[in-house]
């Protein structure tokens, strides 16, 4: 089809055409960044936590009546727990992977270096990685005599004593990596503090801090040989099979409340849970996006059928004459057809320039990564489909124009 | 002249039912959407404390003891710092605050232990962020100095502990000590809590946090100190904490002091207050950063912790984006529509119509369509802020259509719709009569 005649009749309807073009470039635009951002949410939600998901419960209690020991509690607690029928391994930890509220320290490897490198989560707890199911992937876990009550190393802090310390950690490969690229890190040591030296002894695959909202430092994570006392801020992590966790729960809060029923329980929930709750801003986020692309390209798609229509009834004559001449109805299908598809082409190429410039903006206020080169070719096809559908309807009203219209004086 | 172009109109709408609708409902579709995360972003941005937060301010000083620059203070103050702000009394009225968590019974009442928030704060903390009271009132300066047992409570845990009756009097257990109720808020839930704001920097844009309901229990700062001993977090710590159980001495900041300055020379005193004392511990050797502090206003803090969460602010622009897309739809849609009139005005203007009037009559009818756009926008925007209520996030209670949005919403759908109308009435008003007529 010749492509000279659609051009010189847009030419004649400049504004139009614009509006037209505007509107195509404009959802193009958006609708590529909104793809982009809803990926880059989901992957987001896809981050590993690292461990079996499936397996574990989470209970919190808090503020426990006066305790004269609260590491006699704690091991009391963990006895009870490991009584209920059906759980493989109990422990006690300061957070949970994507859990929230985190506990972070700064690591060194010069304690003389002003500034840290970087900040990483700090895991408290013994049996961590097995009641975790974390996978070790060298080196060993940490033994139970490396272990320190938290009292005691604090008191360590202040006094300069370093014997109270924690003097080895387990850490994640992504930690490692970051500190030591491309060396083995069993037996190397980093510093939290001054005093706080500590020997790696074992690497985990992977063990994202419970504050993972960005992807690159996600896995930033070590398990240092302290043991905390009971409280608030604790949680007890239950393992389990995955069919009895509704059970398990409900029999650990039980046997808590058995223990102590002046306590509260603040939390009880699964792991699914907790990732479910973690990213419920992204899915809500993500949701959101899919309407607006839906909604957008419904509009534009109307917008093009309304034109598309308005045109069709305005050239009916015109359309008689072309038929009266010769045109088969194919030509005139291929005609606005090929009208719109010009109209597209024009609407993407600027579209395509408008996606890289709110990606400019939105790279700049909201650390999104850079619009890789493949969106643009997904919006376009996009766009082009949605506009050969549009248009499809009033082309074919205009290919049923019969020739004797041409014959009719109005 | 009015009543017959609105005639007109009517019926020429009328005449394309499918036309009217596509339209109509694209100027909805994009009120709607665009109204929805404005009363968001108008609720979530504004003021909480409208003709008093021009006189609020948070002072910051620096207490970290390391040598090398630091960008900003903390945005807490260690306990020694803020306790000897406070007791200087320079301001009008000044109050501490800092937030915890611990136990409280009502034994008597047979109701299980519930983990509550409590605010520890001090005597001005009422009269100066305006709180209403339902029952009794705040406590004295000489309650804060005596340490006394008493407590205000929210209207929430009112509600949920004494069925809303009148508890002035009656007691509670926080944690293990007896607390006598001076006095019951009614409904208060400023947005954002913004006394709590701090730490909004470090929060990756995710600060819908900042808009959760104030605390249940608020009591005096030293009382709280000891009745919830070991109960308190830090903001943060620059060094290891020697006992965590007790932060009055420690070197952490967990501690945040608001003052109200009400003349500019007054906040001008203040400022120079702050940096003397700054002076004055580097003096003491307490301070490294003396000239690192600021007096931030209320707004001012706001805008710094960035408290709007970034997803909020992303949907406003979408959905203005979205409007815009709108707004080109029914630009193009009218054009054509007009355009296919031709004829009828050609007639018209030949008939004698100046172009003001055939211009007034396309005006005419977009506006209507602009009308029955803002009309169902409307109901979209109620639809859509009944969505965003039914999200888990903390602000979600606090979303409603007021009178302004109301209106604005109104306005934004005749102005939208006017301003779409324009080109395509000017288009009309310009054609020349005598070559629509030959054609006929």
């Amino acid at each position: 089809m010749d492509i000279l005649p659609i051009l010189s009749t847009l030419r004649r309807h400049k504004i139009t055409s614009w509006l037209l073009i505007l509107e195509i470039a404009l959802t193009c635009a958006i609708v590529c960044n909104a793809v982009f951002m809803i990926g880059h949410r989901l992957q987001h939600m896809r981050m590993s936590s690292g461990i079996d998901e499936h397996a574990l419960v989470q209970v919190q209690v808090a503020d426990i009546a006066p305790s004269p020991d609260i590491y006699a509690r704690a091991k009391e607690d963990l006895a009870v727990l490991r009584q209920i029928p059906g759980v493989q391994a109990v422990a006690m930890t300061n957070q949970l992977p994507l859990g929230g509220s985190s506990s972070n320290a700064s690591v060194k490897l010069d304690p003389t270096q002003r500034q840290p490198i970087l900040s990483a989560g700090t895991y408290f707890g013994r049996d961590l990685p097995q009641t975790f199911g974390a996978r070790l992937v060298a080196g060993r876990n940490l033994k139970p005599e490396e272990y320190i009550d938290a009292d005691i190393a604090i008191k360590a802090l202040a006094t300069g004593d370093t014997k109270g310390l924690p003097a080895v950690a387990v850490v994640t490969q992504a930690l490692a990596q970051r500190l030591w690229p491309g060396q083995n890190p069993l037996g190397k040591s980093f510093y939290l503090t001054d005093t706080v030296s500590l020997r790696v002894v074992g690497v985990l695959a992977g063990l994202a801090r419970a504050n993972a909202h960005d992807d690159a430092t996600a896995q930033y994570t070590m398990i240092l040989p302290l043991l905390m006392g009971a409280g608030k801020d604790q949680s007890y992590i239950l393992r389990t099979r995955p069919q009895d966790r509704a059970a398990v729960l409900k029999a650990a809060v039980a046997a808590l409340k058995k223990a102590d029923p002046l306590r509260v329980v603040t939390r009880q929930r699964t792991y699914d849970d907790v990732r479910h709750e973690f990213f419920a801003n992204d899915r809500a986020m993500a949701g959101i996006l899919v309407g607006v692309i839906v909604a957008l390209l419904t509009v534009t798609a109307l917008g093009i059928v309304g034109l598309a229509s308005f045109w069709v009834a305005q050239r009916r004559r015109t359309i008689g004459v072309r038929r009266a001449l010769g045109a088969t109805r194919g030509h005139i299908l291929r005609y606005f057809q090929t009208e719109n598809f010009l109209l597209a082409t024009f609407g993407i190429a600027l579209g395509m320039l408008l996606a890289y410039g709110i990606n400019l903006f939105l790279m700049l206020h909201y650390e999104l990564p850079r619009l890789p080169a493949f969106y643009f070719p997904v919006g376009a096809v996009a766009l082009w489909l949605i506009g050969q559908l549009a248009v499809l309807g009033p082309a074919l009203r205009a290919a049923a124009v019969p020739p004797v219209v041409a014959t009719r004086s109005v | 002249m009015f009543g017959y172009y609105l005639d007109l109109a009517l019926r020429s709408l009328k005449r394309n039912k499918a036309l009217t609708v596509l339209m109509v409902l694209a100027i909805a579709v994009g009120i709607g959407a665009s109204m929805t995360t404005l009363t968001v972003m108008h609720l979530l941005s504004g003021d909480p404390l409208p003709g008093r937060s021009g006189t609020l301010f948070y002072p910051q000083v620096d207490p970290d003891p390391d040598p090398s620059p630091n960008h900003q203070p903390y945005d807490m103050m260690d306990y020694r710092s803020a306790q000897e702000l406070w007791s200087a009394h320079r301001a009008d009225r000044e109050a501490m605050v800092t937030s915890s968590q611990l136990r409280l019974t009502a034994s008597h009442l047979n109701l299980p232990p519930l983990m509550a928030q409590m605010l520890s704060t001090t005597s001005d903390f009422f009269p100066m962020f305006d709180v209403p009271f339902r029952y009794g009132g705040g406590w004295t300066a000489e309650d804060d100095r005596s340490r006394a047992r008493v407590a205000v409570i929210s209207s929430d845990l009112n509600d949920k502990l004494f069925n809303g009756a009148d508890s002035v009097g009656r007691t509670l257990r926080l944690k293990d000590s007896d607390v006598r109720i001076v006095g019951v808020l009614a409904p208060w839930r400023p947005s954002p809590q913004f006394y709590d704001v701090a730490g909004g920097r470090f929060s990756n844009g995710d600060t819908a946090g900042f808009y959760q309901r104030p605390e249940d229990v608020f009591v005096p700062f030293q009382s709280s100190l000891e009745i919830n001993a070991g109960g308190f977090q830090p903001f943060t710590c620059w060094s290891m904490p020697g006992d965590p159980a007790h932060l009055q001495n420690s070197p952490c900041v967990w501690v945040a002091l608001w003052v109200q300055l009400d003349s500019a020379a007054k906040v001008a005193g203040y400022r120079r207050f702050v940096a003397d004392y700054a002076a004055q511990q580097k003096a003491l050797g307490r301070f490294v950063h003396a000239d690192n502090t600021q007096l931030r206003s209320l707004m001012g803090w706001l805008d710094f912790n960035q408290v709007v969460p970034s997803d909020v602010r992303l949907q406003t622009w979408l959905a203005l984006a979205f409007l815009l897309i709108c707004l080109f739809n029914t630009v193009g849609l009218l054009l054509a529509k007009f355009l296919r009139r031709a004829g009828e005005i050609g007639v018209r203007r030949a008939l004698g119509a100046s172009r003001a009037a055939v211009f007034a009559q396309c005006l005419v009818e977009a506006g209507l369509i602009g009308l029955l756009g803002g009309a169902s926008g409307l109901l979209l925007t109620l639809f859509g802020l009944w969505l965003v209520r039914s999200q888990p996030v903390e602000y979600a209670d606090l979303v409603h259509l007021d009178t302004t949005m109301f209106l604005a919403t109104f306005a934004l759908a005749v102005v939208a719709s006017l301003l779409a109308g324009v080109l395509p009435a000017l288009r009309a008003s310009r054609m020349p009569p005598g070559l629509q007529l030959k054609t006929l």
